[in-house]
């Protein structure tokens, strides 16, 4: 499902004295199956620009199409794009509000209009996606971990299936693992379900490993939008924005310096070490 | 919907009002309400309409921002202004069916109409021009003299100025939480009344959960900065008048006396 945005701009609270420009004149083109990051500093515009995907916000001027349709044309279509495009808000364990998980979860695919057998099918597919089991099902939301919180709320979008899955710093507040846990997962659904995932992020390192695809935003304007190795060629331009290129392209930077030839790219430790050892094997070195 | 509520609103600005000391706002506004309520002729009405007017052009507050609290409470003033107009006894003007419209009935609707937009301009310019802050330093030093009777002036203004300081959190949480909800298809603004109250369930559930989080927080935070109430504690911006204070003293003063002045030459 291809998602195209033309010239969007956002003003929030237009003509009064707390207006602020959110986002100006971006262009986009999200296609099937993508995996993207969306990175920037805070208050950059990335939510704003997300809540624009499922039409939560309505832009200022600009257009936005889905499957070459303009979703603000017709309400009908606004409604099940709520369906197709599948927002996880940031913190959205504060959204949990139902007395058990498997309620919770049942929500989404109930407004959708399904009957509550399909509903709690969908609603036990999603947990056991996102790694619940049925020993939560029916606990209170409330007394989960914080990690299972998360979880939790990310299943309740997933019961919707929708066909493109936005998530807003899902691992904001989570520690190392549950970091790592989240992200995993997301490429897990990314691959099994084979839905395109747009991936919000204030870290590179978060994201690089993962995504295949970065767009970069400051200050309402996309900066870059490119493969990861192109965009983190910028280390310069990156840091002047507030953000940095994973550590591993600045230990890569380095041995450049020092003459080795290495390449950019490795941006994770593994690729990191094959091409360090690499390097040192004499194969690449310079002639 | 949310945003049309201005009444207890900050709007930031730099005027002379802004400057003035709160304890001075609040005996002003004070001052003009009691007026408004003593002195009902129409001179006094014109008076008071002056007054109204200099403070709210100097202020810089755009008189536009101030109607937009008007409207809220419009339906209040329609239905007040019905009940006087209808229900008061005296000299018939004009009547109908069962409803008959007297000389003094006409008089206590327009009296009202005047009242209540005066009412909810003059207090409306006072909080638009003073930071919740302010107002409640100077609700609580102004009132100060009650402590001697055991009123827990302290801990009434800082409940107060938290709740106060709670509004816009909380609004901006409740719109949050809205869309959230939203994105999970929830519908708050179709249907009947009992499907609109049942949708409100997944809003109203997470939003008293944050604000009971919220205000946990705030308690430890609190007292890990060692609060212990009113007891010895200090102020950051001590209130103290100045001679712009004294200048508006005397103009209410003034005022004041215009108005009892009309008042025996019954204008
Ligand atoms: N409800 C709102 N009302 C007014 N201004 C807003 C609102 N939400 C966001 N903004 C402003 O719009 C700009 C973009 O905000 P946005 O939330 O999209 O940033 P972000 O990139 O998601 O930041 P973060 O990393 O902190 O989540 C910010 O300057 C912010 O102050
Ligand atoms: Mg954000």
């Amino acid at each position: 499902m291809g998602i195209r945005i033309e010239h969007l701009s956002y003003i929030y609270n237009e003509g009064t004295t707390f207006s602020k420009t959110a986002l100006s004149d971006i262009n986009l083109t999200i296609a099937d199956g993508e995996f993207i990051g969306v990175i920037g500093h805070t208050g950059s515009g990335k939510s704003t620009l997300v809540q624009h995907l499922n039409g939560l916000n309505i832009p200022t001027s600009g257009k936005i199409y889905v499957d070459g349709k303009d979703i603000h044309k017709e309400k009908e279509s606004l409604r099940s794009l709520k369906s197709k495009v599948g927002l996880v808000f940031q913190y959205p364990e504060h959204q949990l509000f139902e007395s058990d998980v498997l309620k919770d979860v049942m929500f989404g695919p109930r407004n959708q209009g399904l009957s509550d057998s399909e509903a709690m099918m969908r609603a036990r597919e999603a947990l056991r996606l996102v790694g619940l089991d049925e020993s939560v099902e029916k606990k209170s939301p409330f007394d989960l971990s914080g990690g299972q919180k998360r979880r939790a709320a990310i299943a309740g979008i997933l019961a919707m299936e929708p066909s493109v899955l936005v998530l807003d710093e899902p691992t904001a507040g989570l520690d190392p693992k549950g970091r790592d846990e989240i992200l995993d997962l997301t490429a897990e659904l990314h691959e099994k379900k084979g839905i395109s995932v747009i991936l919000v992020s204030h870290s590179m390192e978060d994201v690089a490993n993962y995504v295949s695809r970065i767009i970069v935003m400051d200050e309402g304007k996309i900066l870059y939008d490119d493969t990861p190795e192109k965009v983190f060629v910028h280390v310069k331009e990156l840091e002047a924005v507030g953000l940095a290129a994973p550590e591993m392209v600045y230990v890569m930077k380095a041995l450049r310096e020092e003459g080795f030839d290495v390449d950019y790219s490795a941006d994770t430790v593994d690729l990191a070490r094959r091409e360090i050892l690499g390097a040192l094997a004499g194969k690449n070195r310079k002639c | 919907m949310l945003k049309d509520i201005t009444l207890g609103q900050y709007y930031p600005g730099d005027s002379i009002i802004h400057r003035l000391d709160p304890r001075v706002k609040l005996l002003g506004t004070l001052v003009f309400l009691i007026t408004l309520f003593v002195f009902g002729s129409p001179g006094a009405y014109v008076l008071a309409s002056i007054a109204l007017g200099v403070v709210i052009s100097v202020s810089t507050v755009p008189f536009r921002y101030m109607v937009k609290g008007l409207r809220a409470i419009f339906l209040l003033m329609v239905i007040t202004a019905l009940f006087n107009l209808f229900l008061t006894p005296g000299t018939i003007l004009f009547s109908f069916w069962r409803f008959r419209i007297t000389e003094e009935g006409l008089r206590m609707a327009i009296h009202m109409i005047f009242r209540l937009s005066y009412l909810i301009l003059g207090s409306s310019i006072m909080t638009l021009t003073t930071t919740p802050n302010q107002l409640t330093d100077g609700l609580e030093t102004g009132l100060g003299f009650l402590k001697k009777i055991h009123v827990p002036v302290h801990e009434v203004s800082m409940m107060m100025s938290i709740a106060l300081r709670f509004i816009p959190i909380l609004m901006d949480e409740t719109s949050k939480i809205m869309r959230a909800q939203e994105a999970r298809g929830a519908n708050f603004s179709e249907g009947g009344i009992i499907r609109r109250a049942k949708a409100l369930v997944p809003l109203l559930v997470p939003l008293f959960i944050s604000a009971f989080r919220r205000a946990n927080d705030l308690a430890m935070a609190m007292e890990a900065r060692g609060y212990h109430g009113g007891e010895g504690r200090t102020r950051m911006k001590p209130l103290s008048y100045h001679r712009k204070d004294m200048v508006a003293f005397a103009v209410m003063a003034l005022y004041v006396l215009c108005q009892i002045g009309m008042k025996i030459l019954k204008l």
